[in-house]
């Protein structure tokens, strides 16, 4: 049992949690995940680990509540437990030891670039960030960020930092800077943009994949992703690949494999859940 | 032997049927099949032993269980003392029970299948096991004097689950660490609950529980611990991580959706419980024409979930023929009983979707069998132009399983073979001082009392090493 240490809102569906995991605390490395199972019949899903504290033993979590296993641990509280907490799973970041590296960050994967960027600048690396949201309140991790480097701010909408998308931010820095590495983090869509983006420029770029998975180990094959002709296993191949060469594509399409599941999911919690307040409200 | 009964008599008494339930009622639940000989049967047929002076069952055993022992014990009457010596010989009986291939084995060599129906070992063992199982306060617990070493267990599946029973025994203090959340390896994540109940399972870790082993879930060794720590921490270790990467066919439109491997299909399914979804949160495709391809057990467990599960057609797609099918025979004929269709000869060459990237077909070769390769197996060749393409919408992948680096990985003076699969002696011992391996890991994909036998001999092996080391 890994209990939650602490609890914050990010962002209107994205959720801190410091998660008990002692082990895991001390030995995690930019770019790992946890497979995260939260109870006997939950699914097993994967979480990039966000950030640690080897003192206290806290993972911490940075969880976009998108359907019925995401909502159930967004909606836990300090003092309850997970299960289940596997880790730390998939290969740490490919690092440089010096130059310039451009982190970019879009949504809940703004949480994911912060442990990269960490390390980055614990090298000696050169950090900026371009981090984005739809609007203001979807921002999130602009102030850890800023502790390792420059941060540009962009909102879809313009109500914070500069208006339009991170890939436009993005593609001013690399017309202006020297850059060596770029990482990028968030929507496939993003993703994909950011790397035909540093395509024109020749820069190598890291992006960080989220196929659905069930073991993390290798076991399933359920994770696997193209890289030109190759197959890969996410989960233990990756879950880092250059962004150059991942087809996006399928990539994209094999997340939809359950869309009709996930949707029947939710509206039974939903249904679950009207139930017992009903019930409540009757007692 | 007892006087009880003669030779002509026992010679009189035929096969006793294994009772099982019926084909059309189980081909739509999760039950157990084959509903276990009811005592009287189980006598009769216990009977038929005609106690070999040189019992050849027990060479065709691998792990050379007593068997005409246990079943004269049990004919007269002490079924404790049976259950016993069977539990001497072998760790998880209730399991090899019910998932051994007997007749290739122990079966296949009795002297009463050269006339007529061998005895049935298997539906024995099964029913002795079954026995213990529920009477366990009826059996010694031996509390052995603790020798203050310490051993590590990278496994949980039969080959470490038997391994640890034995050190425990020995007074060692055992860790097994488990990367799933739930111990067994593929006896619970792969065979399905209709084969192998999932309580047996927990019973056994339970027992091994009680005797002093502990279990710890949700660690990858590779990943949470390397093999190189463990071994500052222990005294000894044993890697019985199983052969658990799936192998893919290759071919074109093999990441469609509707495509898995069987290891996903089954974890889906047993570990996780997708066939209660919703109430289980996994989901599972549930597909109407299921194309399983492969032959061995893994293929026949597949194809007869995805039937269970509802599909109007579920089939097996094999190269060879009937006769070449790996599987236990009676994976096979129960199968048959539960309506799946066999397609042999049949080599598949590509998936096939829509614009969506469904699957809506895979496309096939006709295969005819050729010359006898190195195996003995005669060799499938492609008929040139017998491409065809078979209707399904789900494509199950089950033609094998190859050794996982991610644990070797972070032990390079680990020697391993060419395969990638652990080099050890035939007492388990590797290239590491102090390593052991065993099961899967350095068979490749064998079998469940292959793993067994290789986690007790290792046992054995590891306690004299544990004894040359100093305190
Ligand atoms: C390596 C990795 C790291 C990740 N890190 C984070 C993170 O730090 N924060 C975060 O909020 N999310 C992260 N994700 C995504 C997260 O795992 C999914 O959002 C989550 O599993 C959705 O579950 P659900 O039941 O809430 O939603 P569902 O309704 O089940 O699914 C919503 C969508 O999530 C995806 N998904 C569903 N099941 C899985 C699964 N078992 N594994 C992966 N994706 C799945 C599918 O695309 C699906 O369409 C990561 C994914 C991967 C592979
Ligand atoms: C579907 C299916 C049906 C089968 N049917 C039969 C049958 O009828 N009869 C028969 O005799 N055999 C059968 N087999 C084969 C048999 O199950 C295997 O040969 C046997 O389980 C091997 O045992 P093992 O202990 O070596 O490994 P496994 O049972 O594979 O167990 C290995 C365990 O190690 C864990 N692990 C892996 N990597 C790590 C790591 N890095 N750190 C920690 N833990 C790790 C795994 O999660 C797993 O729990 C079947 C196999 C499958 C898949
Ligand atoms: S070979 Fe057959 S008859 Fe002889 S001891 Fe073994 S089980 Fe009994
Ligand atoms: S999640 Fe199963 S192999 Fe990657």
């Amino acid at each position: 049992m890994h209990r939650i240490l602490a609890k914050q809102t990010l962002s209107p569906n994205v959720t801190r949690l410091d998660v008990h995991a002692p082990r895991i605390a001390q030995i995690r490395q930019a770019g790992q995940f946890v497979i995260v199972h939260l109870a006997e019949n939950s699914e097993r899903i994967p979480l990039t680990i966000a950030d640690s504290n080897p003192e206290t033993g806290a993972v911490t979590l940075v969880i976009q509540a998108v359907g019925k296993s995401t909502n159930e641990l967004v909606a836990l509280n300090v003092g309850d437990s997970i299960r289940d907490v596997a880790g730390p799973l998939g290969h740490p970041t490919e690092m440089i030891s010096s130059g310039h590296a451009l982190c970019i960050g879009g949504g809940v994967g703004t949480a994911v670039v912060h442990p990269i960027a960490q390390s980055l600048q614990k090298n000696g690396v050169r950090v900026t960030s371009v981090i984005g949201g739809r609007s203001k309140e979807w921002v999130i991790f602009e102030n850890e960020l800023k502790r390792y480097g420059n941060v540009v701010v962009c909102t879809d909408d313009g109500s914070y930092g500069r208006k339009g998308f991170v890939t436009d931010a993005a593609k001013e820095i690399l017309t202006n800077e020297k850059v060596d590495i770029v990482y990028a983090v968030g929507p496939v869509p993003m993703m994909r943009a950011v790397a035909n983006l540093t395509r024109g420029f020749g820069v190598h770029t890291i992006v960080s994949l989220n196929p659905v998975m069930i073991d993390g180990t290798g076991m399933c094959g359920g994770c696997r992703v193209s890289l030109g002709n190759e197959t890969k296993f996410a989960c233990v191949d990756g879950p880092e690949f250059d962004g150059h060469k991942v087809n996006f594509d399928e990539l994209q399409d094999r997340l939809g494999t359950y869309r009709e599941f996930e949707q029947k999911s939710l509206a039974c919690a939903a249904e679950n859940c009207r139930l017992e307040k009903q019930l409540s409200q009757k007692s | 032997m007892s006087a009880r009964i003669s030779t002509k008599q026992r010679m009189q008494i035929t096969r006793q049927a294994m009772p099982e339930q019926d084909a059309a009622a189980r081909a739509a639940n999760f039950l157990e099949v084959n509903l276990g000989l009811p005592e009287r049967l189980a006598l009769l047929e216990a009977d038929r032993c005609l106690q070999c002076k040189d019992p050849r069952c027990m060479e065709g055993c691998p792990v050379g269980v007593n068997i005409p022992k246990f079943l004269d014990l049990l004919t007269a009457g002490k079924i404790a003392e049976a259950a016993q010596s069977l539990l001497c010989d072998n760790a998880l009986p209730a399991v090899t029970g019910r998932v051994c291939p007997q007749e290739t084995q122990c079966e296949a060599v009795c002297v009463r299948a050269a006339r007529g129906l061998p005895v049935g070992v298997g539906y024995l063992e099964r029913y002795v096991a079954d026995w213990a199982r529920e009477h366990r306060d009826q059996l010694p617990q031996i509390k052995p004097q603790p020798t203050g070493k310490k051993v590590a267990i990278v496994g949980s599946g039969p080959a470490g689950l038997t391994a640890a029973g034995e050190l425990a025994k020995l007074g060692h203090d055992v860790t097994i660490y488990e990367a799933l959340h739930k111990a067994g390896g593929v006896l619970v994540y792969g065979i399905p609950e209709f084969r192998l109940p999932k309580k047996i399972v927990a019973q056994e870790v339970e027992r091994l529980q009680e005797a002093g082993v502990k279990i710890e879930c949700n660690v990858v060794i590779g990943r949470t611990y390397t093999i190189p720590e463990l071994q500052k921490n222990f005294d000894a270790i044993f890697i019985a991580n199983g052969a658990g990467l799936p192998v893919f066919m290759n071919v074109p439109g093999e990441n469609f959706k509707g495509v898995y491997s069987a290891n996903e299909y089954l974890t889906r399914i047993n570990l996780m419980a997708a066939y209660d979804f919703p109430r289980s949160d996994t989901p599972v495709l549930q597909g109407q024409r299921v194309a399983v391809v492969g032959g061995g057990n893994v293929a026949m467990d597949a194809v007869r979930t995805a039937k269970r599960l509802g599909a109007k057609e579920a089939m097996i797609v094999y190269r060879r023929t009937h006769d070449e099918l790996p599987a236990r025979a009676e994976e096979v004929h129960h199968a048959e009983q539960e309506g799946i269709r066999f397609e042999f000869l049949t080599a598949p060459i590509e998936v096939i979707g829509n614009d969506k990237r469904w699957v809506t077909g895979m496309k096939c070769q006709k295969m005819k069998l050729g010359e006898a390769d190195s195996s003995g197996r005669r060799r499938p060749e492609v008929i040139p132009g017998s491409e065809f393409v078979l209707d399904c919408d789900t494509v199950v992948v089950a033609i094998g399983t190859k050794s996982n680096p991610l644990l070797t990985a972070t032990c390079p003076e680990l020697k391993l073979n060419k395969w990638g699969n652990i080099v050890a002696d035939e007492n388990g011992a590797t290239s590491l001082p102090g390593v052991f391996a065993g099961g899967d890991i350095v068979r490749g994909a064998a079998t469940v009392i292959l793993a067994m036998g290789d986690g007790k001999k290792a046992a054995q092996a590891m306690d004299k090493y544990l004894a040359t080391r100093a305190k």
